[in-house]
């Protein structure tokens, strides 16, 4: 579990970082957007990973802290998507108003001079 | 709590400097764009209120106790024990931060009122928010707050930063929102690592339980920390993360760069925050942790602000560059770990923040006469179906072009000079005084190399501002063909007036802001009583957080 999870991040964060590096604006989005995935899930896994286990409480079972997971990082998380899916959307705004003034999609506004 | 003799509702005037440009901003959105006048009033009503609430509130911190013996305010969200809930905490250094940051908004938004404000949609709305994040940053005592403030308030200064439109602002904007996005990514990396470890979120609560940490577990907690401090540094705009920094801030509107410039302090000021209490003398092994970093990456950048500020050719490029010089400065002398370095640091930000604010403003008015800057705003203007006629009446009833205006345009533009460049009479030269004198006092044998560089970094930096500034003041302001006077508004000299004269006011009466900023500083370096100040709001029987 630990490990396909840890894979999962590497993997999202890898081709993230990959992406922003591009010269093309749709790239650093779709780049960005890779990364905050990965950053969502790396922070979901700082609850602790447990396979098996009942959402909330077992049957039968009084609650304590020791038997539900910890609440905090979900809130986190749920904080954390809202407010990249919003500044991604800015970011497309921009990314548009980019592509019409310019008229070219790269990040710097301009071709390269080859 | 705490003494506070004070009736139950002015307990929450400290949630106020939060609460009111949230209402306000949303009240703007909803009035039509056309009811300028309205907007206007409404808009510059709450940046008074909040400058006023802002004195008010440094009154009362200051005033409750004498010396080191900070006062710290908590408030509890929602009234949950502070362990639970989210707590805003008000210290000394909060309170001075809401001050400039309520001085800087003011001053922008009148200044805004002449021209910028007709340049595009919702700018009252967008610079209430920006007011409304900046002041929950300084506020909040809890790492995930501090988050969602920071969004706040770069999600308000991207609208900020692209406000006018155009070419040069969009391409400029595209990589500062890029990079702040990235940034914000490193944030979230660092806050989950500190969580995981330490199963808090709460800065208070982290500086108790950093001492407790695992040996085995420490090396992630500090791993991210500095993953946190990369994220601050690059709003700080440290070298090599500052790159960003000058050509976003040449290409914004005058009073969006003039509020925007406060952002990189955000970041110096989170590092202020968070590295003294956490990673203070408390800590146990990591006491100190990252230190040289902040010294020798401060000085690093000094050095490459004087390169930048030597190199550039246009106004507004100047005052970025000197943005990353007082970035540079600050970190290296929060970084050298005195407290009364860090006294003369906080004075040296608060001069430089004004100075800076007000070159800006007033780099707008002086290539408004040579026109550079005015050909963009034109483009704007005509954008957005401006009405240039009514603009050329209210220039007959107060904005006469004087010859004069010259006069007084240059005049302020040396003042700036001074006060960026430390010489005296100003008070960048007591603040640069205040920051090398107690390096200076350990005695010179026991001086290590950083200290060295640093003292030199800080000489040579104002150096370097004078020759450029000199240059630059010269070029604009002597040897360009006559003729071509700036039309300048009283409602657009007054703010700048009002920046340069808290400058002359903060040198005269700099023993009592040494004094305040000396208390700082103390209550920084030995955050007991802010810590306590949290932990003991919590209610009783309700010690720990959840642990993971």
């Amino acid at each position: 579990m630990e490990l396909i999870l840890a894979l999962g991040i590497g993997v999202l964060t890898g081709s993230g970082v990959w992406l922003l590096l591009r010269p093309r604006t749709f790239q650093v989005i779709i780049g960005l957007s890779l990364l905050s995935y990965a950053v969502n899930l790396f922070i979901f896994s700082t609850g602790g990973l447990r396979t098996g286990a009942a959402p909330v409480l077992e049957r039968g079972m009084a609650g304590s802290l020791a038997s539900h997971a910890d609440p905090v990082p979900q809130a986190l998380v749920l904080t954390a998507i809202v407010i990249s899916f919003a500044t991604t959307a800015l970011f497309l705004v921009l990314l548009l108003a980019a592509r019409g003034l310019t008229g070219t999609d790269h990040v710097d506004g301009k071709e390269k001079s080859r | 709590m705490n003494g506070w003799p004070m009736s139950a509702w002015m307990n929450h005037l400290v949630i106020a400097p939060i609460i009111i440009p949230l209402v306000v901003g949303a009240l703007l959105m909803l009035i039509d764009e056309r009811r300028r006048a309205l907007k206007a009033a409404l808009g510059v009503a709450s940046a008074s209120v909040l400058l006023a609430l802002a004195v008010l509130l440094l009154y009362l911190t200051d005033h409750t106790a004498t010396g080191a013996d900070a006062t710290v305010r908590v408030y509890r969200l929602g009234d949950w024990p502070s362990l639970f809930g989210i707590v805003l905490v008000l210290d000394r250094l909060s309170a001075m931060m809401l001050v400039l940051t309520g001085i800087l908004g003011l001053s922008a938004l009148v200044f805004a009122l002449a021209r910028w404000q007709k340049a595009g949609a919702h700018f009252h709305s967008l610079f209430q928010f920006q007011l409304m994040g900046l002041n929950g940053a300084f506020l909040t005592g809890d790492l995930f707050n501090l988050f969602v403030f920071f969004e706040i308030m770069l999600a308000a200064s991207y609208g900020l930063a692209l406000h006018g439109s155009g070419l040069a602002r969009v391409r400029a904007g595209l990589h500062y929102i890029a990079i702040n996005l990235a940034a914000s990514l490193l944030f979230l990396i660092g806050v989950s690592m500190i969580y995981g470890v330490s199963g808090t979120l709460n800065m208070a609560e982290l500086a108790v339980r950093i001492a407790a940490v695992a040996p085995e577990d420490r090396g992630l907690l500090e791993a991210g920390a500095a993953i946190l401090g990369v994220a601050f540094l690059i709003k700080a705009g440290m070298w090599p993360l500052g790159f960003w920094l000058p050509n976003t801030y040449t290409t914004v509107g005058a009073p969006s760069a003039a509020i925007i410039s406060i952002l990189s302090k955000v970041g110096i000021y989170a590092i202020i925050r968070i590295w003294l209490l956490v990673f203070g003398e408390s800590a146990g092994t990591s006491a100190g942790f990252g230190g040289h970093w902040l010294l020798i990456g401060g000085v690093l950048t000094i050095a490459f602000g004087s390169i930048a500020v030597l190199a550039t050719q246009n106004l507004a490029r100047l005052a970025g560059a000197s943005v990353l010089v007082s970035s540079g400065t600050l970190l290296a002398a929060v970084g050298a770990g005195q407290a009364a370095v860090t006294g003369g640091a906080l004075f040296y930000m608060t001069s430089s923040v004004l100075a800076i604010a007000g070159l800006f403003l007033l780099i707008e008015l002086v290539e408004r006469g040579r026109m550079v800057g005015a050909d963009v705003l034109a483009v704007t203007r005509e954008a957005f179906g401006e009405g240039e006629d009514e603009e050329s009446d209210d220039d007959d009833a107060i904005g006469v072009s004087i010859p004069a205006i010259m006069a007084i345009l240059g005049i302020a533009f040396m003042a700036c000079a001074l006060l960026l460049a430390g010489l005296p009479p100003l008070s960048g030269f007591l603040a640069k005084f205040a920051i090398l004198a107690p390096m200076l006092a350990q005695g010179a044998e026991g001086l290590p190399f950083t200290t060295w560089a640093l003292m030199a970094a800080l000489i040579l930096s104002g150096l370097a501002t004078v020759v450029a500034m000199s240059r630059t003041g010269i070029d604009v302001f002597w040897a360009s063909p006559a003729g071509d006077l700036p039309r300048v508004r009283l409602v657009e000299l007054g703010p700048v007036m009002m920046l340069l004269a808290l400058c002359v006011a903060l040198t005269v009466q700099a023993g009592p802001v040494m004094r305040y900023m000396e208390d700082t500083a103390r209550s920084l370096h030995g955050p007991e009583r802010y810590v306590q100040g949290v932990m003991t709001t919590a209610a009783p029987g309700t010690g720990k957080g959840a642990a993971p």
